[in-house]
């Protein structure tokens, strides 16, 4: 009696588990499908029917691709996890690598003006001076966690501090460069100061208008700046009576300034003010109790981050030769945020790949340039939902705030 | 001329607190300032345009103007809800246990998509809107209004206490401030934080489509980057109220286009768009909490 109850109860749930499941199975294989249609359906009235139809297609066959990888992550994200272990002990100098990489690598950059066309020279003073820019903001969003969205603001000041000092005042570039670094560092201790009150979204809005508010100015205060048409004729800089304005000579220069970049900023992120940053990034009420001072710190982290961007802004205005408001929009404020997230935040071999990435990936493929934001834009969400802490980010480094 | 800028404040002042109430219901429930909900606004002014167009080339505008109108706007709100909606689920959805700064970033991330999106399938250049309501109005006390302006005021005026009673009285609405207040408190009396959540971007998105059919009827002129200024002067209203408070958002958005309107006239006209950031900085300075914000405690 039991046990034919028992046989009976089993057969009836067994059944039941069994429709529901073939249920959910259908409604499974089918969800791509309905995902899909429900995109196209969105995107029918901006582009009409066909480009619509065209749409369910691409994206339907994405989907499935997509959730077909997605039950390969964990294989992905290890295969990931190895590669950028990997990456770290050969492709990016470390105190473990071999010399013989580390001085290869340095040689091959010094050569790289004998080996290519100018016009790679020119994208890659342009990542060299995003390099810089790049490891700015990774003190602040990286080392300190605060997420600056107006970090362009300072990389213009920088910029057009030299354009107008060497053209209203014929001041050349190496005497005109503290002022340019030294004006930066101060307004980023003066943005600083009250912004520094703010929990971390807050923040991040309030450097946004920052960095508005400077372009409008810029803008429109046309008896400094000539409003949007810029100021051209600036000179570039001289060592020894030559001229810096030949290209090859340029990719040095900024090489050399690269090179300082990386060296200072790794030492100071290993020092006792770099300490003090990651301590309040991760745990700001942990580490006032140990007993930093986290507002100083975090002036500190601000001003430190402008200072590069000081120096980048100078040495972008003496190789373009003109400065304009449009070079300094919030869209340049979050390709450099994108940078430092693609590459790892805090991490500074992380940082320099991101800006190289994100500097050669238009310039190679010139024919989707039209897609270019658009991808970027994309990539900031399925960066953040697979893979928040980057390409070369450590399991350590949060976006904590 | 003080009292036509007090009026052009007030319209413009509508439309932000309508845009504003999005950016509060959201940062209310998910704590996240939803930086996609301008390039939302700028979707509704474009799908006004396209349905108006479309509604013109099958003839229904010539045979009766206000049914076209009409169904623009309700085809305009249920398109830019849906686009709330998937933008949820898509991007801040997977992410809601994720640190703070995560869902700001994909936040970013989609506004620029959509911008580019926009500017991809509709063109770069500026969209104009059919002038339907002319330049006709009324003279009052030396104030000169127009049909248009009035109709503005009053959409947004019905509009909100339409949301004022959802909110207050139904239960979903209920449901929305108990989530407000406590996330995992009110799943545990048993209301389903996911649909709240999707009310809640389904709403705002609707209210940020009316906000953009308005301003591209007032304008008359649409473009791709519309969204990224209005989103931010948007918030800047929604923190001058109290972020997080709905008769603060209001408020807030009408005080800002008041002060944009006189600014712009008595001060300088070319600073129009930063006095919204300066009022943000300001606000965030002296009173964090807003007009009608509580002060907020630091959680540990």
């Amino acid at each position: 009696m039991v046990r034919q109850n028992w046989r009976r109860f089993k057969t009836v749930t067994s059944s039941k588990f069994k429709v529901l499941s073939s249920k959910q199975q259908r409604y499974k294989s089918l969800k791509p499908f309905i995902i899909a249609l429900w995109l196209s359906l969105l995107f029918l009235p901006f582009k009409g029917l066909n480009a619509a139809l065209i749409f369910f297609v691409v994206s339907s066959v994405s989907i499935v691709l997509l959730r077909y990888l997605l039950r390969y992550k964990k294989l992905l994200m290890q295969g990931l996890e190895t590669l950028s272990k990997k990456t770290r002990y050969s492709l990016f100098v470390t105190n473990y690598s071999l010399p013989i990489v580390r001085y290869g690598l340095l040689l091959f950059l010094v050569i790289l003006p004998f080996l290519v066309r100018d016009y790679f020279l020119d994208v890659a003073v342009l990542a060299g001076i995003y390099i810089i820019l790049a490891l700015g903001l990774n003190v602040v969003v990286g080392f300190a966690g605060l997420l600056n969205l107006g970090f362009v603001a300072f990389y213009a000041i920088g910029a057009y501090t030299y354009a107008l000092l060497n053209t209203k005042c014929g001041i050349d570039f190496w005497s005109a460069l503290p002022f340019s670094i030294g004006l930066t560092t101060v307004s980023g201790f003066l943005l600083a100061i009250p912004a520094l009150r703010l929990r971390g979204d807050y923040l991040a809005i309030v450097t946004l208008g920052f960095g508005e508010i400077v372009r409008l100015i810029l803008n429109n205060w046309d008896s400094v700046t000539r409003g949007p048409n810029g100021i051209s004729g600036i000179s570039p800089p001289v060592i020894l009576s030559i001229s810096l304005g030949k290209l090859s000579y340029y990719y040095y220069l900024v090489l050399i300034f690269v090179l300082l970049t990386v060296f200072i900023t790794k030492r100071v992120y290993s020092s006792r003010i770099g300490r003090a940053w990651i301590a309040i990034r991760e745990d700001e009420i942990a580490s006032s109790v140990m007993g930093i001072n986290i507002t100083m710190y975090k002036l500190y982290a601000f001003a430190f981050g402008a200072f590069w961007a000081g120096l980048a802004g100078a040495i972008f205005a003496g190789k373009m030769q003109f400065v304009s408001p449009e070079s300094f929009t919030f869209m340049e404020s979050v390709l450099i945020v994108c940078m430092v997230i693609l590459g790892g935040l805090g991490s500074i071999r992380g940082v320099i790949l991101g800006a190289v990435i994100l500097v050669l990936l238009p310039e190679i493929l010139r024919e989707v340039q039209l897609y270019r934001m658009l991808s970027l834009g994309a990539g900031l969400v399925l960066l953040m939902i697979f893979r928040p802490q980057g390409l070369l980010g450590g399991k350590g480094v949060s976006l904590r705030c | 001329m003080f009292l036509q800028q007090l009026l052009n404040g007030l319209t413009l002042g509508s439309v932000y607190a309508l845009i504003a109430l999005g950016y509060t219901m959201v940062y209310g429930i998910l704590e996240l300032i939803n930086f996609a909900h301008g390039e939302i606004y700028m979707l509704g002014a474009y799908l006004g345009i396209i349905f108006l167009a479309f509604f013109t080339a099958i003839g229904l505008t010539s045979y009766s103007l206000s049914l076209a109108l009409i169904l623009t706007f309700v085809l305009s709100i249920l398109f830019c809800s849906s686009y709330g909606f998937t933008i949820e689920k898509i991007a801040y959805k997977p992410l809601r246990n994720a640190p703070r700064l995560s869902p700001l970033i994909s936040a970013i991330g989609v506004s620029i998509f959509l911008q580019n999106y926009v500017m991809l399938t509709q063109g770069a250049t500026d969209k104009v809107f059919p002038n339907l309501f002319g330049a006709a109005g009324f003279e009052f006390i030396s104030v000169r209004m127009t049909y248009l302006q009035l109709f503005i005021i009053l959409t947004s005026i019905i509009v909100m206490i339409a949301l004022r009673f959802f909110i207050r009285k139904t239960r979903m609405g209920k449901a929305m401030r108990a989530v407000a207040q406590d996330k995992t408190m009110a799943s545990l009396v048993g209301i389903n934080i996911d649909t709240v959540i999707s009310i809640t971007f389904i709403i705002g998105s609707g209210l940020a489509a009316v906000a953009g059919l308005m301003v591209a009827m007032y304008y008359g002129l649409v473009n791709y980057f519309i969204g990224y200024i209005a989103g931010i002067k948007a918030f800047t209203a929604a923190v001058l109220g109290g972020i997080g408070s709905i008769r603060g958002a209001m408020l807030g958005g009408i005080l800002l286009g008041l002060v944009e309107s006189l600014g712009a006239s008595y001060i300088s006209s070319e600073y129009k768009d930063a006095y919204a950031f300066v009022v943000l900085i300001i606000i965030l300075l002296v009173k964090p909490g807003g007009l009608f914000g509580k002060a907020e405690l630091e959680k540990v």
